[in-house]
C-alpha cells in the first residue's frame, strides 16, 4: 500500500510534522524524567545540567560565529558579575559585537 | 509523573499565580527587542520562500521555534514529498532536542503540577523560559507563572511580528547586521554567573563545553548540544561531591 502524493497538503504537512516533532522535544525531557527516581546521582547529574547546556550551547557558537561574538560573550559575562543585570548584560554584548564587527574583527 | 518530594530546594506550595506571571513578564521584556527582529526576518524568509501569510502564522503558531523555522526556510521547497516531510521533521527534532535537557532539569519542578498544566505550559516553553525559570528556581522560587507567563507574551510577539516581516520581507535587511544573531547566545552566556557555585562544580561544565566543541566539528547540524550537555550531567553525576 502506498500513500497518496502530499501535493497540494505538502506545506501543511510540513507544519504539522514540525510542530509534533518540536512539541515531543518539549514534553518528553519532563514525561521521561517522571520515569527516573531521584537518587543523589541523579540529583547531581540534574544539577550539572543547566551550566551545561549553557557550555555546550556557547562554547560551539563562540568557535562558529568567530572573535566578536567570543568577545561579546566575555564582556556580557563580565558586566553580571560586576552588575547583576540581564538588560545590562545584552545591552555591553550587543555594543561589544556591533563595534567588534564594525572593526572587521 | 510523579515521586516523593525530598528536596528541601523545592519545599512549599506549587504555585501558579498572576503575580508570578507579571514578575517573568519583567523578566523576559529585556529579550522582546530581538524576539521581535527573529519574528520579522523569519517572515521575510518565508515570503522570499513562497509560503503564503496562512503557512507563515501556522508555523510561528504551531512550531514556534526560531532557529528550526529559520533552518526550515533554508530547506524548503515547492514540492513535498513523504520522505522530504519526515527528513525536515528529523532536522526539526535535532535543532530543538535541547528542550528535551531543558525539560529534564526543571522536570523536579513542574511534576508538582497537573498534567494539563504542564502539556499547555510546555507548549510554548523554550530557550528563554528555561533561562529564566532556572535562575528564577536557583533563587529557591515556586511559582510555575514566572515560565507560564513568559511563554504566552513571546508566542503573541511571535506569531503577531511575523506579519510584518513577511509584508514588508525585502526591506528587513541581514539580522546578523544589528547582532541579533547573538541576543540568545549573550542571555546564555550572562546565565552562568547566577549558576555559579564554585570551581568543582563548574568543571562537569567545562567538560559539556569541550565536549561539544568536538562534536560540532565531527557532527553536521545542532546534535553537538545534546552530546556536550549529557557528558556534562554525567560527569556532574559520577565526580563525586562535585556539587
Amino acid at each position: 500500500m502506498t500513500l497518496p502524493d502530499p501535493g497540494a497538503w505538502g506545506p501543511y504537512l510540513v507544519i504539522v510534522a514540525m510542530a509534533l516533532a518540536t512539541y515531543l522535544c518539549r514534553i518528553s525531557g519532563v514525561v521521561l524524567m517522571g520515569f527516573v527516581p531521584l537518587t543523589p546521582r541523579v540529583r547531581r547529574g540534574l544539577a550539572a545540567l543547566p551550566g551545561s547546556i549553557v557550555f555546550a550551547t556557547v562554547l560551539p557558537l563562540i568557535e562558529r560565529l568567530g572573535l566578536a561574538a567570543g568577545l561579546a560573550l566575555v564582556a556580557a559575562i563580565l558586566s553580571m558579575v560586576l552588575r547583576r543585570s540581564e538588560l545590562l548584560a545584552l545591552l555591553v554584548g550587543m555594543a561589544t559585537v556591533s563595534l567588534a564587527r564594525a572593526f572587521g574583527l | 509523573m510523579s515521586h516523593p518530594e525530598t528536596s528541601s530546594a523545592s519545599a512549599g506550595p506549587a504555585q501558579l499565580t498572576l503575580a508570578g506571571m507579571m514578575l517573568g513578564l519583567r523578566r523576559v521584556s529585556v529579550l522582546l527587542p530581538g524576539i521581535v527582529v527573529f519574528a520579522v526576518a523569519f517572515g521575510a524568509a518565508a515570503s522570499a520562500k513562497g509560503l503564503s501569510l496562512l503557512e507563515a502564522l501556522l508555523m510561528s503558531g504551531l512550531v514556534y521555534a526560531g532557529v528550526a523555522q529559520l533552518v526550515a526556510m533554508e530547506i524548503w521547497r515547492p514540492e513535498w514529498t513523504w520522505g522530504a516531510i519526515a527528513g525536515l521533521a528529523f532536522v526539526t527534532a535535532t535543532v530543538n532536542a535541547r528542550s528535551i535537557l531543558q525539560g529534564a532539569s526543571l522536570q523536579p519542578w513542574f511534576a508538582r503540577y497537573p498534567r494539563l498544566v504542564n502539556a499547555f505550559q510546555l507548549f510554548v516553553f523554550t530557550d528563554a523560559n528555561w533561562l529564566i525559570g532556572t535562575r528564577y528556581r536557583a533563587e529557591g522560587g515556586n511559582d510555575l507563572g514566572v515560565v507560564l507567563g513568559p511563554g504566552l507574551c513571546l508566542w503573541t510577539v511571535w506569531v503577531l511580528a511575523t506579519i510584518p516581516g513577511y509584508l514588508l520581507g525585502s526591506l528587513v535587511a541581514d539580522p546578523r547586521q544589528y547582532g541579533i544573531d547573538l541576543v540568545m547566545p549573550i542571555f546564555f552566556a550572562a546565565m552562568i554567573v547566577p549558576l555559579w557555585r564554585g570551581r568543582r562544580a563548574a568543571l562537569p561544565w567545562v567538560i559539556a563545553g569541550v565536549v561539544a566543541l568536538v562534536a560540532a566539528k565531527l557532527i553536521d547540524g545542532y546534535a553537538f548540544i545534546i552530546i556536550g550537555a549529557l557528558s556534562g550531567a554525567l560527569a556532574g553525576a559520577f565526580l563525586d561531591d562535585a556539587a
